[in-house]
């Protein structure tokens, strides 16, 4: 049986400011009918580039240098646009990763999803219809007789990545490219997402190429899975064979990432006064509370993961401890003596000891600045230090963040890495010389290995300078490798709180449970099994919603 | 009637062309991608545009040979194509220079730039160069210059740090130099602006044989002025008054824009709401409206309208100035780095200078380019309506006015039909040319790939 | 629907308040000359009879917010008070106001319909051009045509109008006599002959506004076409023409209605040097020759009445791009 896809020697350059640069150099690739590839990497590596050229489309400044992508016979590579054009939608179908921004807001989703069957004259409007109406079925989704008739911003993300792939379907495909999916929705819509996908990828025994950066993710997906590293090809081989037994070292230190955790440390002294100290703080925007009375502590030394959901109101705690969104009722204590509400009511005292550290480091560096300004500001701002005393100061900062201070004092934060950004930003907060510091979601825009990297300085600067560590995120894998407590939280109240080794065992709450349960796990069985110990009725929102 | 039917059958012909040109293209080089996927309408677009260029190449030719009589009437077309070949030289070398000198990141950015953008540089320099060095330059002028430009880069070094100061001290150093030879070399042109010279309306050409004269080669208006003078010393007033202006409306709606974006509240809505019911009205019927009232008030105290005029459309202008300016600042204000900056403690001045500021000069820059096109031209109309830049100052609005009558000579004296249209297009070649750098600046800094 | 209901009549509301808070201005502004204007305009030397007289015409004893609403008063029923020059007409003649010369409204009512006859001229030209070529220019963006069409859209938008119109009236007029250079209409002229001598200047402005229109259109679209569901739409084999057609356009419709919208209010303000150059008997041209001879009540009320105009051409962009946007069209 000769492949599906064969891709031979793929090289692909992209156009930045005016040179080309190549971006893919020389990828093999065998797909044969019905069968999935998982295809992982880091950002930067390449593989949506690569999963878009399987369909003989490049974006915008990014060009096919050589090689060939030979579909059913016949090469995208040379073929004109109008062959190409027969074949996209029709045989070889997209689902991108942003269901929400990739359904277009003026059109009704079924309108949307006809379109290709209609055009290509695969079926008349009316048959079409009635098909997605049967997939948006098979995908479990809601009211499937209706929800087709609605617009994009009228359904949720989770409904909206079936929908997308229900779309796909809709001229019954030989090839699907998955472009990271699921990346954008909370682990328990994603799940209800990949077993949707699985499902009728299997039932239609439709070919797939399934990228995405999360392995755990993939190895429930893939049957063989592909290593890309900055466009070059790493290794590929089966999933049970790649999870067990990775023959590159890349692979292996990919593997080894999740292994990192911190030792646990001996419990907190019964009243010693804790750093910060959140006292039934009920915040609003507007009229709308968006924090219900929430209470927790963080003393010296430790670090306190605050985890839940997008909208859980981790990241309004952090505003209400800076004083950026003052609360409606209740108060922050720092060192057992309370902080004034309002930010601008602090003295510079109160200023310094709470810093914090963002989620996009591009937006927290300012881009006209260098790296010496940045640091060097909070050190004159609030140690008074100036001149060579100022500078040497960012040296030690720089040092202290392992980085080399003469190679990048002068730097502007555009000629950083993602990565060196984020430790520019943490010593910034060291300037200051705090005593807390809030970490916000400070690895999730980052790869995983550059994230170990991070967490581990983090670690070790608590260490040496007994910090306390206000966590936020929503990853249970960073909470398992950092924290010493856990605060989970669930629409702006505290669901669970307590000591790290106490939250991982059970018994839990019922959301911590099924937050817990919803983490993809690296074993290729876990999808299967978590189904079925869940009954099909009782995944995702659903289970969210029955609590 | 007639001129539709050739309308069409131009039409019909540049497309046939143009289809022809394709097949040509297809069969010699044996269907390659390139004349494969090209369309009729694009082919025929070449044909078209190479019929064009053939024509003015005729026209260029046939007028050179003909008599001198015949060929006088071509005295403009000639300066015009001599100009844009000149200019276009000029452009193409100015940006070699760039692509050799300077530092990487400037060589970068000529070996970027498109000609169109260099073409702009160039013509705003000798804008620039012939309204700063119209007249006699005045010795308490050149200290005035160096004063004020010492102050301005004190000023830049106190608030934005060294690198604009430099920048800014070193612009005024080159004005200086150029003031202090200007100074000895004299004034660029030959006549003062209002002075009457005794032969009214000499043709342009400058042979005396066809009613021209050497010593005015662009002729003179109906009283007797010369009109190159008039045109030299009209970009020092016309191009100077529109600059002062367009300052003036970035320093107000600058510095109100950022600070609404800034402190955000009541001063901002207030301010915002303001703006709002300002724009409401068309700026230059707003504008004629209080040029009205201005003129009164110009003739009870004294002061020449010509000030008020400055003013007033400086407010105008800064409402549109304002709503940019908070726009930026609003986008920059929501930065991380700007809630770092709030919560470390620093005050007002800090957060302006140092942390919006430096991230808002691209927009900002392009915005006043624009605005200085819309007040250079507002400005020109209402000195075209006859309220504007008022006499003794020569400028250009006003000379198309008065020159609008010679139009009527085109049947048997083209060059003296087109010199109503020489101010007018010394006014739209300047807007163009900083539209066209302006629009660079734009797709750079929207970071659009080509 | 109520929920867009309301967002409309608001939107309704907030445009009445902005053209009351705009006739403040408006009278506000002429409130600021020195002295009172009747003094202004005769000057020193005029007899404190003289002076008198006009005033008791123009009413200028009265406080001036009564005044102020007596004014809108009668702009709402259509009555926009006594000219300046019937004023004096009057004063020094004793008969009674109204013989000679008409009211305000009597003067503007026949220029301001030569005016909307020019605008929606130039309208019917400029807009479906502007929006094909804004199209056409984004389906072939950076190619030669789309190149040399900024070019040549650049420079048009950088021109005075007065320049575009002595060039159009070169060529068009004297050199090749097609189209008439006075645009000398009347009341009862046959409308070909109208529409005839209309040409040159509603050609003149539709220069000045197309290029504006089809550059903005343009960006619209392009702006949307990096949008990932028009990825996906490509990705999907529908033609460039489809794409564009289907999935950009019923996006751009709201910066599109904008754009025609602040285009058609441009021309409000273009229509009064274009007028002037062509003598072209509308509203533009009476405003200027009023501010010349200081008539404050024309001037006032013409004012009042561009502004009218614009801010009803916004108001009515902004509703149609409300109504256009699917979001607030379907709510949740």
């Amino acid at each position: 049986m000769s492949a599906l896809l064969k891709i031979r020697g793929l090289k692909i350059e992209g156009r930045s400011d005016e040179v080309w640069n190549p971006i893919i150099n020389g990828v093999d690739l065998d797909l044969n009918k019905g069968e999935v590839l998982g295809l992982i990497g880091e950002s930067g590596a390449g593989k949506s580039t690569v999963g878009l050229a399987a369909m003989g489309f490049t974006r915008d400044g990014v060009r096919i240098s050589a090689g060939s992508v030979e579909f059913d016979g016949v090469n995208l590579v040379t073929a004109s646009a109008a062959v190409k054009r027969g074949l996209l939608g029709k045989r070889i179908a997209y689902v991108a990763q942003s269901a929400a921004a990739s359904f277009n807001p003026a059109h009704k989703l079924i309108d949307q999803h006809t379109e290709a069957p209609v055009q290509h004259g695969v079926s008349g409007r009316k048959e079409s219809e009635a098909d997605a109406i049967e997939l948006y079925e098979r995908l479990r989704l809601p009211n499937p007789e209706e929800i087709g008739f609605r617009y994009p911003h009228q359904v949720s993300g989770g409904q909206l990545q079936r929908a997308m792939t229900a779309m796909a379907m809709a001229c019954r495909p030989d090839l699907i490219i998955f472009d990271e999916p699921t990346t954008a929705l909370d682990v328990t819509t994603q799940i209800e997402v990949l077993a949707a996908i699985r499902d009728i990828v299997e039932q239609f025994d439709t070919a797939a190429i399934y990228i995405t950066h999360d392995l755990a993710v993939v190895a429930q997906m893939a049957d063989k899975i592909k290593v890309l590293l900055k466009g070059d090809e790493v290794e590929e081989a089966d999933t049970r064979t790649m999870l067990s037994a990775p023959q590159e070292d890349y692979t292996k230190s990919l593997w080894a990432v999740r292994s990192f955790e911190r030792p646990t440390k001996p419990a907190v002294q019964t009243g010693a006064t804790p750093v910060i100290s959140v006292k039934n703080v009920t915040a609003a925007y507007g009229k709308v509370d968006v924090l219900h009375d929430i209470s927790f502590d963080m003393h010296e030394g430790r670090t306190v993961a605050v985890v839940g959901e997008s909208g859980s109101g981790k990241s309004t705690a952090a505003r209400c401890i800076t004083g950026l969104l003052p609360p409606r009722i209740g108060h922050i204590e720092y060192m057992g003596e309370a902080l004034p509400l309002d930010y601008r009511k602090r003295n510079k005292m109160q200023l310094r000891q709470a810093q914090m550290i963002y989620q996009m480091a591009d937006t927290a560096l300012n881009p006209r600045k260098t790296i010496g300004e940045i640091i060097g500001r909070p050190v004159q701002f609030y140690m008074g230090l100036t001149g060579p005393q100022r500078r040497k100061r960012v040296e030690e900062l720089l040092a202290e963040i392992e980085l080399e201070p003469t190679q990048y004092i002068d730097r502007l934060p555009s000629e950083l890495s993602g990565g060196q950004k984020q430790r520019i930003g943490i010593a910034r907060a060291l300037a200051a010389e705090p005593k807390f510091i809030i970490c916000d979601e400070v690895t999730s825009a980052l790869d995983q290995l550059v994230a170990e990297g991070i967490l581990k300085l983090l670690a070790r600067l608590q260490d040496e300078l007994g910090l306390s560590y206000m966590f936020i995120t929503h990853d249970l894998a960073t909470v398992r490798a950092i924290a010493d407590e856990v605060v989970v939280m669930k629409d702006g109240r505290v669901v669970e709180q307590g000591p790290k080794l106490e939250m991982f065992q059970p018994p839990h709450h019922p959301y911590t449970d099924l937050l817990l349960s919803s983490v993809p796990e690296m074993d290729p069985d876990w999808l299967t099994n978590l189904l079925e110990s869940r009954g099909v009725d009782n995944i995702g929102d659903a289970a969210v919603d029955k609590m | 009637m007639s001129l539709l039917i050739w309308i069409v059958a131009l039409v019909i012909a540049v497309t046939a062309g143009g289809w022809l040109f394709r097949f040509v293209g297809q069969t010699a080089t044996g269907n390659a991608p390139y004349f494969r996927d090209m369309t009729v309408s694009v082919a025929a677009g070449y044909v078209g545009s190479f019929l064009l260029l053939a024509w003015i190449a005729y026209t260029y030719v046939s007028g050179q040979q003909a008599d001198p009589a015949e060929k006088n009437k071509y005295f403009f077309f000639f300066i015009a194509i001599h100009g844009f070949v000149a200019f276009s030289i000029m452009a193409y070398f100015f940006r070699v220079l760039g692509t050799k000198f300077g530092t990487e990141g400037s060589k970068k950015m000529f070996r970027q730039m498109p000609l169109t953008a260099s073409f702009g540089i160039v013509i705003i320099f000798a804008y620039a160069f012939v309204a700063l060095f119209a007249g006699q330059i005045a010795v308490s002028s050149i200290v005035i210059v160096g004063i004020i430009g010492l102050a301005i880069s004190e000023i830049l070094r106190r608030i934005g740090g060294d690198k604009p100061a430099a920048t800014s001290a070193a612009a005024f150093a080159f004005i200086l130099i150029g003031m202090i030879i200007m100074y000895f070399v004299g004034p660029i042109a030959p006549y003062g602006q209002e002075e009457i010279l005794g032969a009214a309306n000499v043709v342009p050409g400058g042979d005396p044989a066809l009613g021209g004269n050497p010593d005015f080669p662009l002729g003179t208006d109906q009283i007797g002025r010369d009109i190159l003078s008039r045109l030299i010393y009209g970009a020092q007033n016309t191009v100077g008054i529109a600059f002062a202006t367009t300052c003036l409306a970035f320093l107000l709606g600058g510095s109100l824009g950022f600070l609404a974006a800034t402190l955000g509240g009541w001063l901002d809505q207030l301010l915002s709401r303001a703006v709002d019911a300002l724009m409401a009205i068309p700026s230059l019927i707003f504008a004629l409206l209080l040029m009205t009232i201005a003129s009164v008030w110009s003739n009870q105290i004294g002061i020449p309208l010509t000030y008020f005029m400055i003013v007033i459309i400086a407010v105008i202008d800064a409402t549109r100035v304002f709503r940019l300016a908070r726009a930026v600042g609003s986008s920059i204000v929501v930065m991380d780095y700007i809630e770092a900056a709030k919560l470390r403690g620093e005050g007002l001045t800090y957060l302006i200078f140092r942390e919006i500021l430096p991230n808002a000069t691209a927009p900002l820059l392009a915005e006043f380019g624009l605005r200085f096109c819309f007040v250079f031209l507002t400005i020109a109309s209402l000195s075209f309506l006859g309220v504007g830049i008022q006499p003794p100052l020569a400028d250009w609005g006003t000379m198309v006015r008065d020159l609008a009558q010679f139009i009527n000579f085109a049947a048997f004296a083209p060059q003296v039909a087109v010199t109503p249209l020489l101010a007018a297009g010394a006014i739209a070649l300047l807007t163009v040319a900083v539209n066209f750098v302006v629009d660079w600046m734009l797709h750079k800094s929207s970071g659009l790939k080509e | 629907m109520p929920g867009l209901l309301r967002i409309i009549i608001q939107r309704l509301l907030l445009g009445l308040v902005t053209l009351f808070v705009v006739s403040i201005i408006i009278f506000t502004a002429v409130n600021l000359l020195p002295g009172d204007f009747a003094q202004a305009i005769l000057g020193q030397g005029a007899t404190d009879e003289a002076v008198a007289a006009i005033r008791e015409e123009l009413g200028l004893n009265k406080h001036p917010v009564l005044r102020y609403l007596e004014w809108l008063g009668g702009a709402v029923q259509g009555d926009l008070g006594t000219s300046m020059s019937q004023a004096l007409f009057s004063s020094f003649t004793g008969s009674e106001t109204g013989s000679g010369l008409g009211s305000v409204a009597e003067q503007i009512a026949p220029r301001f319909r030569n005016t909307m006859f020019l605008a929606s001229v130039t309208a019917a030209i400029a807009v479906p051009i502007s929006i094909i070529l804004g199209i056409l220019t984004a389906l072939y963006r950076n190619s030669a045509f789309d190149r040399s069409m900024n070019i040549f859209t650049l420079s048009s938008i950088s021109s005075p109008e007065f320049f575009l119109a002595y060039v159009l009236i070169l060529f068009l007029a004297v050199m090749n006599p097609i189209f008439p250079s006075l645009s000398n209409i009347y009341e009862g002229m046959p409308f070909g002959d109208r529409l005839e001598k209309t040409m040159l200047p509603a050609l003149t402005l539709t220069l000045a506004v197309t290029a504006q229109m089809m550059r903005m259109t343009r960006a619209a679209i392009i702006n949307l076409l990096a949008s990932p569901y028009i990825e996906m739409a490509r990705l999907k084999g529908l033609s460039p023409m489809r794409v564009i057609i289907k999935h950009a356009l019923p996006n751009a419709l709201a910066p599109i209605i904008n754009v025609v919208a602040l285009n058609l209010a441009y021309l409000i303000t273009g229509v009064v040097v274009v007028e002037v150059v062509f003598v072209y008997p509308g509203i533009g041209q009476l405003f200027v020759d009023s501010v010349k001879i200081r008539d404050i009540p024309v001037v006032q009320a013409c004012c009042l009445i561009f502004a009218a105009a614009y801010i009803l051409l916004n108001l009515l962009a902004d509703i149609l791009s409300i109504i256009s946007n699917p979001r607030l069209r379907h709510p949740k």
